[in-house]
C-alpha cells in the first residue's frame, strides 16, 4: 500500500457563519477517550441479573414443544421465558404477530438463530449452561434462502397467511412474495422504441450486515408498581419505548428507555431485539436482567439487509440523451415482510431525468433474519445496478461516463419515478466536482482501473424535540432525544449556538430518557443534524425571543427595537443599551425567572431537504494471477447542503465509503445449503481493517437545501450507495470483465476470467 | 460450585485484588467484578480489539486472557492512560481530529496507538496501519484515526 | 461457557503429572488463543481444566546456537519472536510466520506451539516450520520423545500428541549456506484472516543451482501438506522460472482441497501454483543475500 498524502478536503460554500462550519471537539469527546461513557452493556444496577437467549439452530422448522424444566432447576436461574410469555391477544393483527414472533418464536422458527426461549440466571455462564438444558421438539422443514427461488410456486412457504398483495390490492393467493408494487413514468414502450442503443443486465447482491462494533444490549426492570425502565443502546429511545410496548401489550406511558451511549448502529439499532426479553424475564424474576448478544447472534439475529435480484434496461439517443429506464427489483425481506425494497425503488433511477421509467419491487420472505435498515437501505443494491448499467451505456455511447450522467441528470424540479418533483438538489454539482477532481486525470498503475458512480438518498424529516435552559453564567443546558451515534450533540448544539451567538463550548447537551423530553423519532435517515439540529435552532429562537423581552423589560423599551447580534443584546434607537448574552442570563433570575426555549416539531417527510447525491471515483488494482482486489485510492463527493460541523460530515463519507468498499470485495453471509450462516465471527466476515484501504479523500458539496434554516441536508448514508458500482466499474477498467454480482471477491474475479479465457 | 480464585494485580498503577471464576476472561473482569468498563467487547474471540489492555507492557485482547492468568501483572487500561485530568497527547489528538465516531472502539484504538507510538515514535502510515489491524471501526473508516496518531507522534 | 479450572505448573513434570491425572479432560494452553475461542464456542464440551504452559521455563526458551540450531519453547509468544535479532537472521520464514498470525494484539499472546498442537489445516507457521526441518521435542509420562514436523499432524486438529504429553519446544537446525526460507499465504485482506492457501518453503542454492529444497502447503488438505516430491523434481535443477513454474504445478497437483466459505477446489489449487512460484522466488532470494 502506497503512502500517499491527498489533497484535504476541499469545501464549496458561501455562507460565513460563526459556529456553523467550524470544528470544535465534541462536547461528549472526554467521557468517549477516557472511557468514562457509558455504553449498552455498561449499565449496573442493584440485584442485576444476567439473561441469555436459547436460538433455533434450524432455518426453518416447526416447533412442536419445548421442555424448560431442567433449566428452572438449575441453581442460580431465576427466570425462564419462551414465546408462551407474549401477550398474542385474540384479535392480534398479523403485523402484531410477526413483531412479538420475531423476538420471540411461538409457533414456526424462520431463521438460524430466531429466539425460541430465554433465561435469566445470577450470572451470564450459569445462564448459558441454562439454555443448553432447554428441550425443543422441532419439525424441520425445507429453508428458502433467495428471493428467485422463494418466488417460485415449489417453494416451501413461511407463512401460510401471508397473501401477497398485488399493486395495492391484496390478493387471495398465498406465497412468499409479501407484496409487488410498481412505479411507473411516461411510456416504457416508447421510451425504448425511440432508443439507438440498449443495455440490459441482470445483478445480484447477497445478505451484509451493518457491522457496528459493539453489539445489542439492554437492561429491564419492571417494577412492582407496573412502570417498566429499560436503559439501552438504540437508535431511538421513542421508537425503542413504542415497539417495546406494542410487543408487550402495554401502553407507552409504562414504558421509559433510557439511552445509554450507543456503539454503532447504521440502522440496525433501529429494531428492537432484547428489550422486550429482558423485560419478561425482569417481570418473571423481579430482578432487573441484563441482556446483551455474541457477535455471533449478532449476525445471525439481528437484521442484515437485504440480499437482492435486481434486473435493468436502459435506452439512449446516440447523443447520450437516455429514453427509457426499467427497473426489477427482487428483495430479500428475511422471515417478516419488510425489505427496503420500496426505498430501493425510489433511488435506483433518482440521479436521472428521464421521462420513461417503469420499475417493480418485490419484497420477498426467505429463511434469514429479518432484515433492518443499513445505512441508505435498499439503495446500495440499487446502485450497484443501476450505475453499472449507466457505465455499460456510456462505453458503447463511447462518452465519457460522468458527461452521460451530466447530460441526463436529475435537477430541481425533475420528478423522480415515484411521484414527487426534486427540490433544489446538488445532483449536477456533484458530477461536476468529481469531474474537476485531480483524481479523475490522474494517471493509472498496471493492474490498475478508476470506475465512478453516483447515488442518491432521499433522508427523512420527521419529529424533533429540543429545550434549552438558560443557566445564570451564560451558558444553555440543550436537552435533546437524539441519540448521539457519531458526534450529533456537536452539530446539534453548533446550530443553537450559532443563533444565540454564543461558542458551542457553551452549549450543555443532554441527551435524555423518553419522559424527560418530547417525542423525537430515530437517529437515522440522515436525519438528526437536520431535523434535530432545526428543532435546536427553533429552540434557540424561542430563546432569543424571550431573552429580547426581558431585554425590553429591564430597559423598559419596546422589544421590537431590540435585536440580537453576535452573542448581544442591543437596542436599535440606542447604541448605549447593550448587554451580552451573558450579561443578560446574569440577570434572569431577578428579573422575572429562568428562561426555557423550546421547539417540538416535524422536520418534513421522507425527502425532506430533497436528500442528498454522493458521487466516487475509485482506483482498484487487481492481481492478475490471484485476482485479488485493493482499493489504492477513494474520493468521496457529496452533497451537504451545509457541513455544520465538516469533521464529522467528512467522517461519515469516509466510514460510509469504507463500508462500501466491504460490501463491494469482501462481505458476505456465506449460507450453507441448511440456512445456517458459516462465518458467523468477525475473523470471517471479513469487514476491512485499517490495513486494507487507502486514505479517503473527501469534497464536501454545499448546495444548500431550501428548507432547514443553515441549508443542511442529511450527510450520514448517500456516501454508502456509490461505492459498490463505483468499485465494479474500476474492476471492468482493470480487467475488461464485468462483475455482475456481490461481493467481488478475488475467486469471484478469477472465476470470471476462467471463464472469459473459455477453461 | 466449586471456589474462585483470589488474584493479584497492579492495574493502572494501584494494587487491585480479586476475586474471580477461572472461566471468566479479563475483561469480565475488569467489566463486571472490578467496574473498569472503559475497556469494551465487540465480538469476545479476539478479533475488533475493543478490549485492548496492556498486560506487562505488551497489548493483548483482554477477552482471550482469563482472568486468573492475571496473577502477578501489570495492566493498564483506557482508564489508566490519562495522567490525572491531563489527556494523553494520543486522547487529545484523537479528539481533535474527530477519530471517534460512535466512540466504542475508541478506548482500544487509544490503548493500541499509545502501545505504538511507544515502540515506533515516529511510525509510517503503513506502520500504522499495520498495527492497529487488531483493533476495527466500523464508522471511521480510519483515516481520521491514522491521522489522529500520527498528529499525536508529532506532538509526544 | 462451562466450569473450568485452572493450573499453573512450574516445571513440566508437574505439567505431564496434571494433564495424566486429569485423563482426557484436561488440556494445555500457552497463548490461549485458539483453546478459548474453542472453548466458548462450546467446541470442546468435556474439557474443564487448562494447564497453563507459560510459567515453565523450557517452555520459554529461546536459544540459538550457530552449531545446532534454534530451540523454541512451545509457549513463545509471536513477539518474542520477531523481536528477536538472531532469529530475525538466520529464520527469515519463522519470523514471516509470527509476524503474521493475527494483529499485533493476537501476537502478544500466540505461540507456534499452540498453533502446531492445534492443527488446523490452516495454521499459518507449521509448513515453514516442515520446511525448515523442525523438530518437536515431547516430554510425557513415559518420557521424552522427538518427531519430525511433517509427522506431527495428523489430522484436522489432531496431532500425535498423547494424552499426558505435553510439547516442550520446537527444534531447527541451524541454517547452512546460501539458505533461504519463506511462508506466504493468501488472505483476501491484508492481515486478520485466515489462509485461502499457503505455502512454506526452504531452499540450499549451489552456484545458481538448487541444492535441496522443501516445500509445504497449508489449508489444501486436512494436515499442512509436506511435498516431498518437489523438493526432489527440483533438486539440482536451475533456480529460474521454468523450475518455479514446475514447483507450482507439482503443488497444484498435490493439493486436495475442499470448497467451502474462503475458496473453492479449483481456485485453492491455483493459488497452490502462484503462491509456490512466489513464495519460493523470495527464498531463492533471501539464499542469495544470505
Ligand atoms: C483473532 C485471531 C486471529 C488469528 N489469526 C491466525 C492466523 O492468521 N494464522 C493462524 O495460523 N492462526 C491464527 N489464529 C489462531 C491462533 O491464534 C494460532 O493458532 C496461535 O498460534 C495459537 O497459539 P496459542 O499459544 O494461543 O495456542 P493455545 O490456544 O494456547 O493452544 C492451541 C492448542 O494447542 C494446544 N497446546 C498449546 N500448547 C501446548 C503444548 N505445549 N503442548 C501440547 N499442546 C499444546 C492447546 O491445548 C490447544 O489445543 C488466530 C486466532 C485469533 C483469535
Ligand atoms: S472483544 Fe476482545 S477482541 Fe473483540
Ligand atoms: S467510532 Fe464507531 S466503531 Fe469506531
Amino acid at each position: 500500500m502506497t503512502t500517499t498524502d491527498y489533497e484535504r478536503n476541499i469545501v464549496l460554500s458561501n455562507v460565513e457563519y460563526n459556529v456553523v462550519g467550524t470544528r470544535p471537539v465534541r462536547p461528549d469527546g472526554a467521557d468517549k477517550v477516557t472511557g468514562r461513557a457509558l455504553y449498552g452493556a455498561d449499565f449496573d444496577t442493584s440485584g442485576l441479573l444476567h439473561g441469555k437467549v436459547l436460538r433455533s439452530p434450524h432455518a426453518h422448522a416447526r416447533i412442536r414443544s419445548i421442555d424448560t424444566s431442567k433449566a428452572e432447576a438449575l441453581q442460580g436461574v431465576l427466570a425462564v421465558v419462551t414465546g408462551k410469555d407474549m401477550p398474542h391477544e385474540a384479535d392480534e393483527s398479523d403485523g402484531t404477530k410477526y413483531s412479538r414472533d420475531n423476538i420471540l418464536a411461538s409457533d414456526k422458527v424462520l431463521y438460524k438463530g430466531h429466539a425460541v426461549a430465554a433465561v435469566a440466571a445470577t450470572n451470564p455462564h450459569v445462564a448459558e449452561e441454562a439454555i443448553g438444558l432447554i428441550e425443543v421438539d422441532y419439525e424441520v422443514l425445507k429453508p428458502v434462502l433467495t428471493a428467485p427461488e422463494a418466488m417460485k410456486d415449489s417453494a416451501p412457504i413461511l407463512h401460510e397467511g401471508l397473501k401477497t398483495e398485488e399493486l395495492g390490492e391484496k390478493t387471495d393467493k398465498v406465497s412468499n412474495i409479501a407484496n409487488h408494487f410498481q412505479h411507473v413514468k411516461g411510456d416504457i414502450a416508447k421510451g425504448f422504441a425511440d432508443a439507438d442503443v440498449v443495455v440490459e443486465r441482470e445483478y445480484n447482491t447477497v445478505t451484509v450486515h451493518q457491522g457496528y462494533i459493539e453489539p445489542h444490549g439492554a437492561t429491564a426492570l419492571w417494577n412492582t408498581d407496573g412502570r417498566l425502565h429499560i436503559w439501552c443502546s438504540t437508535q431511538g429511545a421513542f421508537t425503542a419505548r413504542d415497539a417495546t410496548a406494542g410487543i408487550l401489550g402495554v401502553p407507552v406511558s409504562q414504558v421509559r428507555v433510557t439511552p445509554m451511549e450507543i456503539g454503532g448502529g447504521f440502522g440496525g439499532k433501529i429494531p428492537v431485539y432484547v428489550e422486550p426479553i429482558a423485560a419478561l424475564l425482569s417481570k418473571k424474576s423481579g430482578h432487573a436482567v441484563k441482556v446483551v448478544m455474541s457477535r455471533a447472534e449478532v449476525f445471525e439475529s439481528t437484521g442484515p439487509t437485504s440480499g437482492s435480484n435486481i434486473r435493468i434496461k436502459v435506452g439512449a439517443k446516440n447523443d447520450g440523451t437516455i429514453t427509457a429506464l426499467q427497473g426489477y427489483l427482487a428483495f430479500e425481506a428475511g422471515g417478516y415482510p419488510g425489505s427496503p425494497v420500496n426505498a430501493g425503488a425510489i433511488c435506483i433511477f433518482a440521479a436521472y431525468d428521464v421521462d420513461n421509467v417503469l420499475i417493480d419491487g418485490y419484497d420477498v420472505v426467505v429463511n434469514k433474519p429479518k432484515s433492518a435498515p443499513y445505512r441508505a437501505p435498499g439503495a446500495p443494491n440499487a446502485a450497484f445496478a443501476c450505475e453499472q448499467a449507466i457505465d455499460e451505456l456510456a462505453g458503447k455511447l463511447g462518452m465519457d461516463p460522468i458527461d452521460l450522467r451530466l447530460k441526463n441528470a436529475a435537477v430541481e424540479g425533475t420528478r423522480r419515478p415515484d411521484g414527487p418533483a426534486f427540490p433544489r438538489i446538488g445532483c449536477v454539482e456533484v458530477l461536476e466536482a468529481m469531474k474537476n477532481h485531480p483524481h479523475y486525470s490522474a494517471p493509472l498503475g498496471p493492474n490498475q482501473g478508476r470506475g465512478v458512480a453516483i447515488g442518491y438518498w432521499f433522508n427523512i424529516g420527521f419529529q424533533s424535540s429540543v429545550n434549552i435552559n438558560v443557566n445564570s453564567d451564560g451558558t444553555i443546558s440543550l436537552i435533546e432525544g437524539s441519540t448521539d451515534i457519531g458526534g450529533t450533540r456537536a452539530s446539534i448544539s453548533m446550530q443553537a449556538a450559532e443563533v444565540l451567538g454564543i461558542p458551542m463550548e457553551d452549549v450543555r447537551p443532554s441527551v435524555v430518557d423518553t419522559d424527560s423530553i418530547g417525542f423525537t423519532a430515530v437517529t437515522g435517515g440522515s436525519r438528526t443534524t437536520f431535523a434535530t439540529g432545526w428543532a435546536a435552532y427553533e429552540a434557540a429562537q424561542d430563546v432569543a425571543r424571550q431573552m429580547i423581552e426581558r431585554a425590553a423589560t429591564i430597559w423598559d423599551v419596546d422589544k421590537d427595537g431590540i435585536e440580537l447580534k453576535n452573542g448581544v443584546f442591543q437596542s436599535k434607537a440606542d447604541p448605549e443599551l447593550k448587554m451580552t448574552f451573558k450579561e443578560l442570563s446574569g440577570q434572569l433570575l431577578d428579573t422575572g425567572g429562568t428562561v426555557v426555549g423550546r421547539a417540538s416539531m416535524n422536520a418534513g417527510g421522507l425527502g425532506a431537504g430533497g436528500g442528498s447525491f454522493a458521487g466516487n471515483i475509485v482506483d482498484v488494482e487487481v492481481d492478475p494471477d490471484t485476482g485479488k482486489t485493493l482499493v489504492t485510492r477513494m474520493t468521496a463527493i457529496q452533497d451537504a447542503g451545509k457541513a455544520i460541523h465538516p469533521s464529522y460530515v467528512e467522517g461519515q463519507m469516509q466510514g460510509g465509503s469504507v463500508q462500501g468498499i466491504g460490501w463491494a470485495l469482501n462481505e458476505e453471509y456465506y449460507m450453507r445449503d441448511d440456512g445456517s450462516m458459516a462465518n458467523t465471527s468477525l475473523l470471517d466476515y471479513r469487514m476491512p481493517t485499517s490495513l486494507d484501504i487507502p486514505m479517503i479523500d473527501t469534497v464536501i458539496v454545499e448546495v444548500a437545501s431550501a428548507e432547514h434554516p443553515y441549508g443542511v441536508r442529511g450527510v450520514g448514508e448517500a456516501n454508502i450507495v456509490p461505492p459498490t458500482p463505483a468499485i465494479a466499474n474500476a474492476v471492468h477498467s482493470a480487467i475488461g470483465i464485468r462483475m455482475a454480482n456481490l461481493p467481488i471477491n478475488s475467486v469471484a474475479i478469477m472465476e470470471a476470467k476462467w471463464k472469459q479465457q473459455g477453461n | 460450585m466449586p471456589a474462585k480464585t483470589y488474584v493479584r494485580t497492579i492495574i493502572n498503577g494501584e494494587h487491585v485484588d480479586f476475586l474471580c471464576e477461572p472461566r471468566q476472561s479479563l475483561l469480565e473482569c475488569l467489566r463486571d467484578v472490578i467496574g473498569l468498563t472503559g475497556t469494551k467487547e465487540g465480538c469476545n474471540d479476539g478479533n475488533c480489539g475493543a478490549c485492548t489492555v496492556s498486560m506487562d507492557g505488551r497489548i493483548v485482547t483482554a477477552c482471550l486472557v482469563l482472568g486468573v492468568e492475571a496473577e502477578g501483572k501489570e495492566i493498564t487500561t483506557i482508564e489508566g492512560i490519562a495522567k490525572g485530568s491531563q489527556l494523553h497527547p494520543v486522547q487529545q489528538a484523537f479528539l481533535e481530529n474527530a477519530a471517534l465516531q460512535c466512540g466504542i472502539c475508541t478506548p482500544g484504538f487509544i490503548v493500541s496507538s499509545v502501545a505504538l507510538l511507544e515502540k515506533i515514535p515516529q511510525p509510517s502510515e503503513h506502520q500504522i496501519r499495520f498495527w492497529l489491524a487488531n483493533n476495527l471501526c466500523r464508522c471511521t473508516g480510519y483515516d481520521k484515526i491514522v491521522r489522529a496518531v500520527q498528529d499525536a507522534a508529532t506532538k509526544m | 461457557m462451562h466450569w473450568i479450572d485452572y493450573a499453573s505448573p512450574h516445571s513440566v513434570r508437574e505439567a505431564v503429572d496434571l494433564l495424566n491425572e486429569a485423563g482426557g479432560s484436561a488440556r494445555p494452553m500457552a497463548g490461549g488463543t485458539d483453546v478459548l475461542v474453542q472453548l466458548r464456542a462450546n467446541a470442546l464440551p468435556d474439557v474443564n481444566l487448562l494447564v497453563d504452559m507459560k510459567n515453565i521455563p523450557e517452555l520459554n526458551e529461546m536459544t540459538m546456537d550457530p552449531e545446532v540450531g534454534l530451540t523454541l519453547g512451545a509457549a513463545v509468544p509471536c513477539y518474542k519472536i520477531y523481536g528477536n535479532k538472531a532469529i530475525e537472521h538466520a529464520f527469515p520464514g519463522l519470523i514471516d510466520c509470527a509476524s503474521l498470525i493475527g494483529g499485533t494484539q493476537i501476537q502478544g499472546r500466540a505461540s507456534l506451539g499452540g498453533n502446531l498442537c492445534n492443527a488446523a489445516p490452516s495454521g499459518d507457521s507449521i509448513p515453514v516450520m516442515i520446511a525448515l526441518g523442525g523438530v518437536a521435542r515431547i516430554s510425557g509420562p513415559s518420557g521424552d520423545r522427538e518427531v519430525p514436523l511433517e509427522d506431527f499432524c495428523t489430522g484436522v486438529r489432531r496431532t500425535v500428541i498423547q494424552q499426558g504429553e505435553i510439547l516442550v519446544s520446537l527444534h531447527f537446525p541451524a541454517p547452512v549456506a546460501n539458505q533461504g526460507a519463506n511462508y506466504m499465504r493468501f488472505i483476501p485482506r491484508n492481515e486478520m484472516d485466515i489462509a485461502v492457501a499457503g505455502v512454506g518453503c526452504s531452499v540450499v542454492l549451489d552456484n545458481g543451482n538448487i541444492k535441496s529444497a522443501r516445500v509445504a502447503l497449508s489449508s489444501v488438505a486436512p494436515t499442512p501438506l509436506y511435498v516431498k516430491e518437489i523438493g526432489d523434481a527440483i533438486a539440482g535443477k536451475p533456480a529460474n522460472e521454468e523450475t518455479l513454474k514446475l514447483a507450482g504445478q507439482m503443488a497444484k497437483d498435490a493439493a486436495k482441497p475442499i470448497t467451502d466459505m474462503r475458496g473453492t477446489i479449483e481456485y485453492r489449487k491455483h493459488l497452490c501454483d502462484v503462491l509456490t512460484r512466489r513464495s519460493l522466488q523470495i527464498a531463492i532470494d533471501r539464499a542469495k543475500e544470505s
